[in-house]
């Protein structure tokens, strides 16, 4: 199985297809709903010139996402002696994001978006222009992610996000997820519902 | 009647943090089935790895722990208001326990009242019996397969679904197709026919409780839950919609009295994770099963 380490490289992206099972290591981001918007209103509208007060916050993205990878998750997490850890910490359904995707991905140079359920067109579009892949990890397996999540590095925006919401910058080992958008135009959540869509047009015999 | 809180605490437990043995096995033999090196192989190995993880440490299979539904069979003398009240009061100390994420949220102020209670939430439905025992039975239903679970009317001409029972099912493998894999594939389908829509709905859950390898022992609907799990695997959708052999692992379908006028078809997506349970309460001793 193919191993990827962030920052990812976009020789590195160019070589993954859709279907092809990896495991990702490294340094990554959550962000969800409010993380997308606030990344749209602060970064990308005004160009890269965010106001003042969100300007530290935008240089250390920058850090995290360059050639990097955000992952739509809403964790539950566990605070022990000032430690945070993540106890269940499968993905959530991404095409809520299918609105900002795109620019987000553009903006900081995204090499991968992990969630569940594939996206549309204009992130597929961003990932093949920029170089970039939609990695779908497995629904439900929030134990098991939650393992691959060895350490919590630190939290942002989490008392005005919320938790699921906040930006959790995590290191990773090893963490299992499927290419099912690649970098050349490809989606296999296209491909098998154009598939499913023949075969039951002959099983029902419409 | 003894109070079996602590009782229905250890239920939730049991549902939220572990897999029934058949749905193990099921996943097991599908995983076994897919191609090797395959992205459903794959998908079923983290699924199989998952749940054992969860099991060996007592923590949620799914960080989404669903909406809990309760179907309690009662004999006479058994206070259904009561059984109530000790079933809301666990919800809430098993939430404390980690065992359910707080899951209800206030649909006017949007507020998650933190504790899994609120007006009707959880479900549970009461059924009055002859045996001398209570029987509980619990499912947790997640809202990713929630989302995709849905309701036909037939005929429905865009499907060229008639009212019969293959009428029934060409709407159910429309129902699996437009799912896709975001039912968190592969599924368990309930599947109910005929009723109201809201009787029809019900039933179509209460499918799901039944084992996977159980008969129907109505001939024509055994017959229908044989041939919709074949024809849904051969739609090819696979586990998480990644492709492969393995979209359905089992089909239960019940039927319903309907109205003359009205023909509907209701179809429960349960998602790999059907996670169920059952206590049994005979006298002061109580089993899980």
């Amino acid at each position: 199985m193919r191993k990827l380490t962030v920052p990812i490289s976009e020789v590195t992206i160019r070589e993954l297809t859709v279907g092809e099972p990896v495991i990702l290591s490294g340094v990554i981001s959550t962000g969800r709903d409010a993380a997308h918007k606030y990344i749209i209103d602060n970064f990308v509208k005004t160009g890269g010139n965010p106001p003042e007060a969100e300007r530290e916050l935008y240089a250390k993205l920058q850090d995290i996402l360059t050639e990097g990878v955000i992952y739509h998750c809403g964790p539950v997490v566990q605070q022990q002696n000032g430690t945070y850890s993540f106890v269940a910490a499968g993905p959530t359904t991404s095409i809520r994001e299918e609105p900002y995707q795109a620019d987000v991905i553009e903006h900081f140079t995204l090499r991968a978006v992990i969630g569940k359920g594939g996206m549309g067109t204009n992130t597929l579009q961003a990932c093949q222009k920029v170089g970039a892949v939609y990695l779908h990890a497995i629904g439900g397996a929030a134990s098991l992610i939650a393992q691959s999540v060895k350490e919590v590095l630190t939290v942002y925006k989490k008392d005005e996000f919320g938790v699921p919401e906040a930006f959790w910058v995590i290191r990773v080992e090893d963490f299992p997820a499927v290419v099912t958008m690649d970098s050349h135009g490809n989606s296999l959540h296209d491909k098998i519902k154009s598939q499913s869509n023949a075969k039951l047009a002959e099983l029902i015999g419409s | 009647m003894q109070d079996l809180t602590e009782n229905f605490v250890e239920l939730i437990r049991r549902a939220a943090t572990d897999l029934p043995a058949d749905m193990q096995q099921a996943l097991e033999k599908a995983k076994a089935q897919e191609e090797s090196g395959s992205a459903a192989e794959g998908a079923l190995d983290t699924i199989l790895r998952n749940v054992e993880m969860a099991r060996a440490n007592a923590t949620p299979i799914c960080q989404d722990t669903g909406t809990p539904i309760f179907e309690i069979h009662y004999p006479l003398g058994v206070s259904p208001r009561q059984v109530t009240e000790q079933i809301r009061k666990a919800c809430a100390v098993a939430t404390e326990r980690a065992y359910l994420r707080p899951n209800a949220v206030d649909s006017l102020s949007g507020k998650n009242s933190g504790d899994n209670t609120g007006i009707d939430y959880p479900t549970i439905h009461f059924h009055e019996w002859d045996e001398d025992a209570i029987q509980v039975d619990l499912l947790l239903k997640g809202g990713g397969c929630e989302n995709v679970s849905t309701q036909y009317k037939l005929p429905d001409s865009g499907l060229g679904a008639g009212r019969d029972l293959d009428g029934v099912r060409k709407v159910v493998l429309d129902a699996v197709n437009k799912a896709q894999g975001l039912g968190c594939a592969p599924g368990v389908l309930g599947v109910a026919i005929g009723g109201d829509r809201g009787s029809s709905y019900v039933k179509s859950k209460q499918q799901l409780l039944r084992p996977l390898d159980d008969a129907n022992p109505e001939p024509e609907l055994a017959d229908l839950e044989e041939r919709l799990l074949e024809e849904g695997n051969q739609l090819g959708i696979g586990p998480m919609g990644f492709g492969g052999k393995t979209t359905l692992l089992g089909v239960k379908a019940g039927a319903l009295h309907r109205l003359p006028a009205s023909f509907f078809v209701s179809v429960a997506y349960m998602c790999w994770a059907n996670r169920r349970a059952q206590m049994r309460v005979v006298g002061e001793e109580v089993t899980y099963a």
